[in-house]
């Protein structure tokens, strides 16, 4: 089943899906005619230029994965070796790819974290355990703990997370609210 | 020494404390950005579906006016009642010479009655009347025919004088504001104007194209924009789009918002905006440095020659009048190849089973692990090799050809084409996008148009001394992109193309200096209060339906698929197969695997009941029980295509034609689409909807009737 994932990434990256994620194939020299189906070009998601972290990111991370950002950065190095022009080391090759993601897989490397783990690292926060987080210990403790959230990620996630009423977050009914949500759309199950 | 080993407790208590901290947070942070990424590639798949679906669209729209032009040049008519039929779907096209179009769409005539509450508007216009005019179109007022004919006589002589290429300069102004694509969003254009500020001496503007279709206020966008236009001649610059074409108003939607909007002199405003939008200019060109154009360039694209084209000529771009006699056997070649190849390509994959498609039983076992990453390899270059070829079309091609030499083949042995070759310069600036890849291919996507890689950017640049190009003609999430190496700058004015949350907007400034600065908005207050995951899961609800709703429309060429794959006929087939089999259908290169969790509810041991799983997508989109399926699927396939040709047809634009020329349509289409549909089929279709006018058919009614029913889903 785990490989069905990789048959999977690999069948919409076939089709270039995953060209703006910062994989591609490196195919003969010359052009081949067929259609290009995907909105993002080279330039990447985020109307600058490619960030080549946050695409491998996002699909080693789609496959089940839960890497912290320093084994993403192993990752990368793992993949990016030769330093080419600027454009080059925007893509990771396929061929490149595959082997290493596919270790990771069988490794089970960056596996990943169970419920009950994230409720303790929740509690763990939770100085007085009340069952709560307030808004501003959960900002010190993500901001400037562990592997600091952007003030984007961060702003992101107190909007989901926060009762506004009481600026807390309750981090039971949380964690819940998106392990639902979570497993409603995606099959892989690891 | 107590103190000190409490201290030492301490100590250790508090380091311990937040090592523990820190893991907690690196755990947090671990899994939210887990679920971000998540929500990433969900956006993605969602975006993938709506831009696959819309490219599909047009590229059935450059199918269908081949497929007239084809007719124009083979079809002989049986009777004159057909040649009749068939001659005036192409008269249209003809340019109308200035004093018919004064005579013909003449305003003195037209009365502004006294009750009439909207602006007046005089000419020469005053930034009084812009203002005016902002404010009406705020509270929702119309502008009178009248006017508004007027105005399009203005413009269009205002727009002869200008040449094909605009020339910016930032020393008047100090900076010059880009926006992209509008396609009929009046309250993004108003965003613009409260955070921009409006056109005016000091103030200039360049809109690049598409400032119509699919959004509901096209008119009033244009009317804005022309009246700024003539009020501030230097500072404004509009340049043309591929929507500012007639034939692509018929399909997508402001054909129908004129008639709308004027009932009496609908007509008339559309033949003034057919005149005045092949009188816009082609490109802008900033500082002599910055070339802004719609859609992109090709391998082949010449400013010398551009400039010197009689751009009123090209009326429409989709419609080429082709050469009889010598044309004739490279076109049916053509046309035949095409769907001789869709066929084969459609026909290979329904045929027995890939062999292909990995069975779970036959992969090694894990404990191997090298033979398993060896199966893993071989099987998934396989699947990459199937996918690229179901869905490359024309692998008949060979691999050498670009984008250049194709053109040269199909219209090959003319000694000189002068009026071809001008008309390819301007498709190919209206239509091509911008790929990764160096080189040069056709848009097969769009179906008009190339994909330019970097190395065709890089020559043109160098060829005329140019800093980067601007262009619009796709969307973006963020409402900007850059590509080929920050030498194209995609801008795109439109918030929430797709739905609402799909995407912003932006324009961009450029001041002496020529960088660019961006400027995001998004259109919709409620957009704002969601939440990134409320937002994405809004916007691909949208897309699954769409596409379940194509799912239906196919229906039959599924069943066939499927029962390929079937031979054992136990209506049940792998998870894996339904995949291949409905990208062979669809065709629309989308990643059906990461999709089918959305669009197949109940599975049994991996595999699926296809015939049921049709069924409940059929209870989904039913509005007409009792239709014929069959004819149903078909009417919801082809109904962007019908509409099209019904407004063709519908010369007068009053939306009724008669039942003969609704007969002889449908036999024209079903002839194109290789349908089979008896007489007493059509029959069956007109009793069923209540056409009761003196033996005319509303045709706006009928296709409303076979719209979906959207379902409010929880």
């Amino acid at each position: 089943m785990r490989f069905g994932y990789v048959l999977h990434l690999f069948s919409t990256a076939g089709s270039d899906a995953l060209h703006p994620a910062g994989v591609c194939r490196r195919g003969p020299a010359r052009a081949r005619p067929g259609p290009r189906r995907y909105g993002d070009s080279a330039g990447g998601c985020h109307g600058g230029e490619g960030e080549r972290r946050g695409d491998i990111g996002c699909i080693v991370r789609s496959l089940g994965c839960f890497p912290s950002e320093a084994e993403l950065r192993e990752l990368l190095a793992k993949l990016v070796e030769e330093v080419e022009d600027e454009e080059a080391t925007r893509f990771i090759h396929m061929e490149k790819f595959l082997p290493v993601m596919t270790k990771v897989l069988l490794d089970r490397s960056y596996w990943p974290i169970r419920e009950d783990v994230l409720l303790h690292a929740f509690e763990a926060l939770d100085e007085n355990k009340c069952g709560y987080i307030t808004k501003e210990d959960l900002v010190k403790y993500l901001t400037e703990e562990g592997e600091p959230f952007t003030e984007e990620e961060m702003e992101e996630m107190l909007s989901i997370a926060l009762d506004p009423e009481t600026d807390t977050l309750h981090y039971r009914d949380y964690l819940s609210k998106l392990v639902v949500d979570e497993t409603k759309i995606f099959p892989f199950h690891v | 020494m107590g103190s000190g080993s409490s201290v030492n407790v301490d100590y250790k208590y508090s380091l311990q404390k937040s090592e523990n901290a820190f893991k907690a947070a690196v755990l947090i942070q671990q899994w939210y950005r887990r679920y971000v990424a998540r929500l990433e590639m969900r956006r993605r798949c969602t975006w993938r579906i709506f831009q696959s679906i819309e490219y599909a669209c047009e590229q059935d729209q450059i199918k269908l006016h081949n497929f007239f032009s084809y007719l124009m040049e083979q079809f002989t008519p049986s009777s004159s009642k057909e040649r009749d039929f068939i001659s005036r779907m192409f008269i249209s096209g003809e340019s109308y010479k200035e004093a018919e179009l004064e005579k013909y769409c003449d305003y003195e005539s037209i009365e502004v009655p006294d009750s009439y509450t909207g602006p007046h508007l005089s000419f020469p216009l005053l930034p009084d009347h812009a203002t005016a005019l902002l404010e009406a179109f705020k509270q929702k007022q119309q502008l009178h025919a009248r006017y508004v004919l007027n105005l399009l006589h203005e413009t269009r002589k205002h727009l002869k004088q200008l040449p094909n290429i605009s020339h910016v300069s930032t020393c008047y102004s100090e900076e010059v504001t880009v926006c992209g694509d509008l396609h009929g969003q009046l309250d993004d254009l108003f965003l613009i104007f409260y955070k921009n500020g409006l056109p005016s001496p000091s103030k200039s503007y360049v809109f690049n194209g598409d400032f119509v279709d699919r959004g509901k206020q096209s008119l009033e966008v244009l009317i804005i924009l022309f009246t700024f236009l003539l009020i501030y001649p230097k500072e404004v610059h509009l340049n043309r789009g591929n929507h500012e074409d007639h034939m692509v108003n018929l399909r997508y939607g402001f054909t129908k918002e004129v008639m709308q909007k004027y009932k009496v002199h609908g007509k008339k405003i559309l033949r003034m905006f057919q005149n005045v939008f092949c009188w816009l200019p082609l490109a802008t060109l900033i500082d002599q440095k910055v070339l802004i154009l719609h859609g992109g360039i090709s391998d082949t694209t010449d400013l010398d020659m551009l400039e010197k084209i009689q751009r009123d000529k090209f009326i429409s771009v989709l419609r080429m009048k082709k050469r009889k006699e010598s044309n004739r056997k490279v076109e049916m070649r053509d046309i035949n190849g095409e769907s001789k190849s869709e066929a084969d390509a459609a026909g290979n994959e329904a045929a027995p089973r890939l062999s292909l498609q990995p069975q779970p039983a036959q992969a090694p076992s894990t404990a191997n692990r090298l033979e398993f990453s060896r199966w893993i390899r071989q099987t998934v270059q396989e699947q990459i090799d199937t996918c690229r070829r179901l869905v490359d079309i024309s692998e008949s091609e060979p691999e050498e050809l670009t984008y250049s030499s194709t053109v040269s083949l199909k219209y090959g042995d003319e000694p000189c084409q002068p009026h071809q070759e001008e008309w390819q310069q301007i498709l190919d600036i209206l239509w091509s996008d911008p790929m990764p890849q160096e080189g040069c291919r056709a848009n097969k996507v769009r179906g008009g148009g190339c994909y330019f890689g970097p190395d065709v950017t890089e020559k043109i640049l160098e060829k005329y001394n140019l800093q980067f190009l601007i262009r619009s003609h796709e969307c973006k999430q963020e409402g900007y992109e850059f590509c080929h190496r920050r030498k194209v700058l995609t801008i795109f004015s439109a918030s929430n193309y797709y739905e609402i949350g799909s995407n912003r907007g932006a324009y961009v400034k450029l001041g002496p200096d020529l960088v660019p600065h961006f400027v995001q908005y998004q259109a919709n207050k409620s957009a704002h209060m969601l939440t990134m995951t409320q937002r994405i899961s809004r916007v691909e609800e949208s897309a699954f339906r769409a596409l379940r709703e194509k799912l239906f429309a196919h229906t039959s060429a599924l069943i066939s698929a499927f029962k390929a794959y079937d031979e054992d006929n136990t209506g049940r087939i792998t998870l894996s197969n339904w995949a291949t089999a409905v990208e062979s259908v669809l065709r629309l290169g989308l990643p059906w695997r990461m999709l089918r969790p959305q669009l197949v509810r109940s599975t049994e041991d991996g595999m699926l009941e296809y015939k049921s799983w049709l069924d409940d997508l059929a209870m989904e989109q039913r509005s007409q029980e009792h239709i014929q399926s069959s004819l149903l699927e078909v009417i919801y396939r082809n109904r962007s295509n019908l509409e099209t040709i019904f407004r063709i047809i519908d010369k007068d634009h009053s939306g009724l034609i008669s039942f003969e020329e609704f007969q002889q349509t449908w036999k024209l289409f079903s002839s194109h689409m290789n349908i089979e549909l008896t007489d007493d089929g059509i029959n069956d279709l007109v009793r069923s909807i209540d056409f009761n006018k003196d033996g005319n058919i509303d045709f706006n009614e009928f296709l409303e009737a076979f719209r979906l029913v959207r379902q409010c889903q929880a």
